[in-house]
Parts: structure tokens; sequence; C-alpha cells
């Protein structure tokens, strides 16, 4: 049986447990990670473009010129519900969208602070690693989808599946939350505001799902945890950064756990998974 | 997957054919095979309006059919002496393809007899008979639909739509949705996803005396409501029953002459977005399709897993 590893993270007496995790995964990577080819940006050096009459990729190479030109803050006017954009950011950046976004909006990222002032639909910061991301309406169905790292904050409601397979990071939701919401998730954290409909962390292998409102129901495997007063002080820093006017006191907040009752996790080898996942 | 869309103007008459075709465009890469529209016009206050085919739009050329002139110039005979036999007259004819044709008429009988036996004409369907529905479909995205049968200038209050990926049943105009809910006028339903009990549930409804025009798994949801209205059930109940009676995912909008509805099934696996006014609601599987009709930002919502909503014109 393999041992259990404790390291000390921002709740000083949360276990991580699985090899996997230790061999794999650096808690405090995303901090201090860049990749070959960054651009220094100036923060203060603005400019906006409009997505008006451009496609996803043209407007997506547009900000990569823009990042390269040292632009910090990008305004994109007129973004209308379009697909695929702002993906694949891998720099620090401040992005603000003046409108709402389609599918897969500014997935895959690394790093940036991303504003959208409107919607996001399904799959939105899907495989996010680090960075901020704000929505000021409502997000669609798999909200943060497989997120690694980072905050992925929404003010409004989020659809069904939200943070589904997620492996790291945190996901705010300052409303309602859809069915399924934390299925399969392996690690990171989900704060719900709000109630959270049916079948709430389904077959979850780990990770803490909080709800301050009420889960129609718990999906197979997921558990009513105990909750302590490290993470009552992280809720409440968590939901007064984020700017949520949230009625539910950190206090009376519910925490919600995986049971680690459908198969042993810890005891397999990478290669093992691999092969129980298909 | 299948893009779907509806809209419906509150106590208002406007252009709804441009912002249908409007919207459906704006879905066109979710299906490029055949696009659908079912409008609902100012109500005749006398007669029906009926939508028929005669032949299918079989090749990939739009207009080309495999029928030869003379077959067409038969068949419609065959449905114009059957109109006269049960009495019905025709004040109003119009066609835009060879196969496709609009009739108003006066008619007094059994809705039910005289479409039936249109229907046994050789390659006939009957796509729509209603007071105000009127409904089209073709091959093509929105655009050539809307062009081939000049829907850009239809005026009416609502309106559902969809462009369809084919995935269990073949590209042609009979698979195409929406799916008129034989013999109910007015009635309409379009949807994205599969249903896995459609056999099952066909054949209890064809046991029932419904008949089935295609092997189209979204057809049976027209059936089933059309079905559970005729036993007296209003719209919305019964469409809360096919949440979980109809097994699979799906979402489905529906509209009778004066109602639009949707629903999403239990695992709200397939996508819907929801605009909300005063005037106007429109829904669709994308909000780029929403978008096409208003340029400006807009509030807009997911419905989450098992809900119905139904709103009234």
């Amino acid at each position: 049986m393999a041992g259990i590893t404790k390291r000390t993270t921002a709740f000083d007496d949360e276990n991580l447990s699985g090899r996997s995790q230790k061999l794999y995964f650096e808690v405090t990577e995303e901090e201090n990670y860049t990749y070959y080819g960054n651009h220094e940006v100036d923060f203060n050096k603005r400019t906006s473009i409009d997505c008006e009459g451009i496609d996803a990729h043209a407007l997506n190479q547009k900000i990569r010129d823009a990042i390269r030109k040292g632009y910090g803050s990008i305004v994109i006017k007129n973004p209308g519900a379009k697909h695929s954009l702002g993906v694949g950011i891998l720099n620090k950046l401040n992005l603000i969208f003046e409108g709402s976004l389609g599918y897969f909006g500014i997935g895959c990222i690394d790093g940036p602070t991303v504003r959208v002032n409107g919607r996001v639909g399904w799959s939105c910061a899907e495989n996010m690693m680090s960075g901020k991301v704000v929505v000021e309406n409502n997000a669609g169905s798999c909200f943060g989808a497989a997120l690694r790292g980072g905050d992925l904050i929404v003010k409004g409601d989020a659809g069904a599946r939200t943070g589904i397979d997620m492996k790291g990071g945190t996901i705010l939701i300052g409303g309602n939350a859809g069915a399924y919401t934390g299925f399969m998730m392996q690690r990171g954290r989900i704060i719900v505001c709000g109630d959270v409909n049916a079948n709430m962390g389904d077959s979850m292998y780990d990770g803490i799902i909080f709800v301050g409102g009420e889960p129609h129901s718990l999906g197979t495997d997921c558990v009513p945890g105990e909750m302590n007063e490290h993470e009552v002080r992280w809720l409440e820093q968590k939901i007064k950064n984020a700017e949520i006017d949230c009625k539910v006191p950190a206090s009376k907040f519910k925490k919600y756990v995986a049971g680690r009752m459908l198969w042993n996790y810890d005891n397999l080898e990478p290669a093992e998974k691999k092969g129980i996942l298909g | 997957m299948c893009g779907i869309a509806g809209v419906i103007n509150k106590k208002k008459t406007v252009n709804v054919g441009e912002q249908m075709g409007l919207m459906l465009q704006g879905l066109k890469h979710r299906g490029p095979d055949s696009t659908g529209y079912a409008m609902y016009g100012t109500p005749l206050k006398k007669g029906f309006v009926m939508r028929f085919k005669i032949s299918e739009n079989e090749a990939e050329k739009v207009n080309a059919t495999v029928d030869s002139p003379a077959d067409l110039k038969n068949r419609k005979n065959a449905v114009d002496s059957i109109l006269k036999k049960h009495g019905a007259k025709v004040t109003k004819e119009s066609s835009s393809t060879p196969y496709a044709f609009r009739y108003i008429f006066d008619f007094k009988g059994d809705l039910t007899d005289l479409a039936t036996e249109i229907e046994t004409v050789e390659k006939t369907e009957i796509l729509s008979i209603g007071k105000g529905l009127e409904l089209i479909k073709d091959l093509g995205d929105a655009n050539t639909v809307s062009n081939q049968y000049g829907l850009d200038k239809f005026m009416g209050t609502h309106g559902i739509g969809h462009t369809r990926m084919a995935t269990e049943s073949d590209v042609d105009i009979k698979s195409a949705h929406p799916y008129w809910a034989f013999p109910f006028e007015d009635v309409s339903v379009v949807h994205n996803g599969q249903l896995t009990n459609y056999w099952g549930n066909r054949r209890v409804l064809e046991r029932k005396g419904y008949r089935f025009n295609s092997n189209c798994d979204s057809e049976i949801i027209a059936v089933y409501i059309a079905d559970k209205m005729a036993n007296g059930i209003e719209l919305e109940k019964a469409m809360h029953d096919s949440l979980d009676e109809l097994d699979g995912v799906f979402t489905y909008v529906v509209a009778t002459k004066d109602q639009l509805g949707m629903a999403k099934d239990h695992m709200a696996a397939k996508p819907m977005v929801i605009y909300e006014s005063k005037d106007i609601v429109a829904c669709a599987s994308e909000e780029v399709a929403i978008r096409n009709i208003f340029p400006h930002e807009i509030k807009t919502y997911d419905p989450y897993e098992a809900e119905v909503k139904v709103w009234q014109a």
C-alpha cells in the first residue's frame, strides 16, 4: 500500500494523498512557471480589438500580436457570443471581454486575468492551468471542465457538469449550479453559494465541494465532510475577494468530499489507473 | 449535434420568417444537411392551410428530383381529386418547387380521414395542416431553404426551426425536422439529441393508431405530445411527463397555435440558451444564434436539467 503523503498547503492540516500527486503535481509551480518564449507585458499599456466581422482565429491571432508588442491590458469589443475566443493564452495579461462568449471560450489558458462582462457558453476555461477568470453573468454547462489551477469565478448561475474531471484550482459560483456538479473531480475545490441540482459530486475521487444552499441529491461516492476553521477562513476570504454578495455566512456552508468507496485510487500505479479509466 | 431554435413575439405580428432565418443560419455549423421551419402566421378565420410534398429532394443539387414531371403531375392530380372527394374546396394554391405545395382550402369534415387518404398517394407526405402553422423543410442551409420558399417575408407571431446533422436516419426531407403532430392542427416539434426507447414507444403509439412517416427518433416526440393532448392533457403537463417516459439525451422545442415550449432531459446533456424580455422570447442551441437577431448585449441563461418552460404568444 502506498503511503499517505502529507504536504503543507493553503490548509495547514490538509492531507494530499496519492502517489501521482506526490510525483507529478507541484502545488506551488503554477505561481512561478513561465513558458519559453513568453513576452514581457506592461499592464499600463492598453489597446482594444473589435471582434465585429472577424472570426475566432483572427481575433486570437490579434491578441497574440498585441502581447508580442507588449500590451498588458487588452479590451475585446463586440465578442458577440462567438465560439473559441481567447483560447491558448500562456502569458500574463489583463484581458477584458465587453460581452458574451460562446462555447469553449478562454480554454487552455495559463496566466492571464480575464473578465467577461456577459455570459459564457459551454466549456468555458476548459483545462485552465493558472490565472483568474471572472464572469459577470451566467455560465453554461461544463464550466471549468478539467480545470488544473487558478481561480474561476461566475457571479450568476452555472449549468450542468460544472467542474467535471477537474484536477486542481478553485471554481466559485455566486448563484446555483446544475446537475452532476463536480462529476469525476479528482482535485481542487468548488464553492457554490446557492443550491446544487441532482447528483452532485457523482463518482468523485478527491477534492472538496462547498455548498451554501442545499444540494438536491448527492451522486455516488459523494459524502458530507466536516468543516474546520481554516476552511471557514479560506471560504470567507475567497468569497470576499471575488466580490460576491453571498447571503450565507462562510461558517454555514456545507462541505462534501469523496467517500472513496468506488475503488482505491491511492493504491494504483499511474499506468494501472490509465487502464481503469480507459 | 443538431441545432434547434424558437422565437415567440408576445401579442404582436412581426416578420418571424426573417427572425427564424437569421437564427438558423447562425446554427448552420451544428448541422448543414437540412433546415426546417415551422412558422405560425395570422390564423385563418375559416379553412386550413396545408403544406405537402409529392416527392423527395433526392440529389445533392437543390431542386433536382428523380421523379419525372409526368409522375409529379399525376400525384398532384391524385391529391386534388382526394380533396375534392372529401368536399374540400381549394381557394388558393402555390408552389415554390416542383415537389412542394401550399394549399388553402375550406373543409368541414374529418381532418384525420382526409390527411390519411392524401398520404396514400405515392411519395406524398403532408408536412402540416393548420389554421396558422406552415411547415417548410428541405435540404441545404437556412438561407438556401428561405430563398427557395420565400420565407424572409413571413409575417407571424412565433416559429421554431431546426438545422440537422443526420445521425441515425437519411439525409432527405422526410427525416428533416420539424415534425407536425399528425393529425393535430398547429402542433410541431424540433429536437436535438437521441431517444433510446424509440422503438418501444413507437410500437405502443402505433397500436393506438398513430402513423409514423419516417424512422427518425424525433418524430415520436410530436406524436407523443399529440397523443397526450388528445387525451385532454395540457401541453406543459405532457412535456413534464415526457421527461420520464422518453429515454435518452434530448432537448426539444414544441409549438402550438399560441404557445412555445421547451424541455430538457434529466442529464441536461443537450444545450439550450434562453433570452426573455417582455416583448419576445428567443431560445436556441447556442447564444450565437440569438445574437443574430439581437446584435447588442443581452442577458441570457441556460435552463437546468428536467426543466420545462412554456410561453404564451
